[in-house]
């Protein structure tokens, strides 16, 4: 199943796509808090996005399922 | 036939290479014949071979699928190494090692640089008894590496496999250019891991040119195609002088290609948002000149050549833009290699600076961050070169040792006045130090305290207190970096530094 995962640890401070939403690689899917800075996450595949697997305020580590894409 | 005759006629045969139907497939597959390489990547005219009728009698593989020779780039001399694949698929007999070696032992002597251009299936196994364990067999080729590494520049051009042993001739270079889709490198071949290992895995994910550009870290450049590749070998010995003795060419220096005046409003006085360290190097280093190594990989730190008024220079800078710019034990090892690459020859260093520290966590503390993190210190620490540190925005904890602080044989620390210095970040440092009052306060009592004492941090790490204290010997507005940076790097030109003498230094790996 594709998925997309965190580089980093760190907490979810936003997410900017939601269920059903198409995404391409590139594609910033998520704003990350680490170390203090904004990190926005980007996809590093294409699809559509079946579950969001994470939720705002939620501490995420490096390999993290963040998405599962359909 | 006189001998005359004869030997031209043995000789055009053996320079066609293998047999035809492998040559049609190179065409079909868009990738060059060995000795069409050779003819883009040599200036025409000078140029010499040796070896060419190499197991003519014994086994009679043309030139046992290996050109060695030298020839000139630039008008500079360079030895050089081709495998042949259309011959035995490049791979090595006894006289190819024997060759390799022996062009090896050319560059040394002659002082220039070596490429080698790989294409090869490996060793010939059948026979391995006269070329893989002995004194004078494959391993002296990496041994030779090892003895020709910062004295001359090694670079390696993959254009195909580089298999099994045959893969620490990559491992060995300063600098590995890999051709997408056809270069390739791994211990085992998937066929082998199937029946040694029982893995099941396909030529691209156990050792494609992409997977070792952006994530092992093996392969530097990805290039798309054999021309761009040779290309690029072509304009990177620009950057290097012939030997380690030498300085790199200096030429005439070009404006940069973006307008310095934009500098200050694209500089964001928020410290922890993103911001694109290409824009600040783009209006600093001469239009055209930055050439980047490792790209693809740990991208939070970029490292590249450049020219600053004419001059070369290496440059690291934290990327804010990915991962915060924030180390990790890959932008460490990045960052380490491209310094001592740098300090082997003659580069001044250029240290751009915008880095929250290292990543802290459990996952990289099992990486083992600490003795990576040392490591780019290490690197740092040793190199003799002229160094430039420029605080671009906020340069927190070891953070500051790893991209050149104050401590570190720094020339020069220059200051943008975005510019922003501390063990750490307000919010953190002041956590750690009241922690248990504002424990014991609550709600908006607990709040107020936590920004006064945030404020307080703040003006204590005032960066014109920092210049007060010769902490930064000098704070430049962001438009009149350059013509620092030019001025400094000429003043910096005659730099020596004595070594203590040891036989070398315990170096954390």
């Amino acid at each position: 199943m594709p998925i997309i995962t965190s580089p980093m640890a760190g907490t979810v401070s936003r997410l900017l796509i939601q269920d059903g939403d198409s995404v391409v690689p590139g594609q910033d899917v998520l704003m990350l808090e680490s170390m203090k800075m904004e990190i926005a996450i980007q996809a590093e595949i294409g699809g559509t996005v079946k579950t969001t697997r994470v939720s705002e305020g939620e501490f995420v580590d490096e390999g993290t399922v963040l998405f599962e894409l359909a | 036939m006189s001998s005359e005759e004869e030997l031209l006629e043995k000789i055009a045969q053996i320079q066609q290479g293998g047999p035809e139907r492998y040559r049609q497939r190179a065409k079909a597959e868009g990738r060059l014949l060995v000795r069409e390489r050779l003819a883009r990547l040599l200036d025409p005219g000078f140029g010499l071979e040796d070896g060419i009728f190499a197991d003519a009698t014994d086994e009679g593989n043309p030139a046992d699928a290996v050109i060695t020779g030298i020839g000139q780039i630039h008008g500079r001399k360079v030895c050089f190494m081709a495998n042949d694949p259309t011959v035995k698929a490049g791979s090595w007999g006894p006289r190819t090692v024997e060759k390799i070696l022996r062009i090896q032992e050319a560059a040394l002597s002659l002082r220039i640089p070596l490429l080698y251009l790989v294409d090869s299936a490996g060793a010939r196994i059948t026979h391995q008894v006269d070329m893989f364990p002995g004194r004078r067999h494959a391993g002296r080729i990496f041994y030779n590496e090892v003895s020709l590494s910062g004295l001359v520049p090694q670079l390696c051009l993959l254009f195909g496999p580089s298999a099994a042993g045959g893969a620490y001739i990559p491992a060995f270079c300063d600098v590995v250019v890999m051709v997408e889709g056809h270069a390739s490198m791994y211990l085992g071949s998937p066929r082998m891991a199937e029946m040694v290992i029982g893995e099941k895995t396909t030529l691209e994910e156990m050792g494609g040119a992409r997977m070792h550009c952006e994530i092992s870290g093996c392969g530097d450049v990805l290039m798309q195609n054999d021309e761009e590749a040779i290309d690029f070998a072509r304009r990177y010995l620009q950057y290097f002088p012939d030997h380690c003795e030498n300085r790199p060419p200096m030429v005439p220096p070009i404006d940069p290609a973006q307008d310095p005046h934009e500098l200050t409003r694209m500089i964001p006085d928020n410290q922890n948002a993103p911001f694109d360290m290409f824009a600040l190097i783009e209006r600093v280093v001469d239009a055209g000149s930055f050439l980047e190594i490792k790209a693809l990989f740990a991208r939070e730190l970029l490292t590249g050549l450049a020219r600053i008024g004419g001059r070369v220079v290496g440059i690291l800078a934290n990327q804010p833009k990915v991962k915060g710019g924030v180390l990790f034990v890959d932008s460490a090892d990045k960052g380490a290699r491209f310094v001592t690459l740098c300090d082997a020859f003659n580069i001044p260093l250029l240290f751009l600076a915008d880095v929250p520290g290292f990543m802290i966590g459990s996952k990289v503390e099992r990486q083992g961050i600490i003795r990576h993190g040392a490591k780019m210190i290490y690197a740092v620490s040793e190199a003799t070169v002229p160094k430039i540190c420029v605080i671009v925005r906020k340069v927190y904890g070891a953070g500051l040792y790893a991209m050149c602080g104050p401590a570190y044989g720094a020339d020069a620390t220059l200051a943008l006045p975005t510019a922003y210095i501390a063990v750490m970040g307000p919010e953190a440092a002041v956590n750690a130090v009241y922690y248990n009052r504002i424990m014991e306060l609550e709600g908006e009592e607990r709040q107020r305290f936590i920004q006064e004492r945030r404020e307080e941090y703040q003006r204590d790490i005032d960066l014109y207190k920092l210049a007060s204290r010769l902490v930064v010997d000098a704070i430049i507005p962001p438009v009149r970096l350059r013509a620092e940076l030019i001025t400094r790097f000429e003043a910096y030109a005659s730099k020596r530094v004595a070594g203590v003498a040891k036989r070398h230094g315990v170096m954390p790996v």
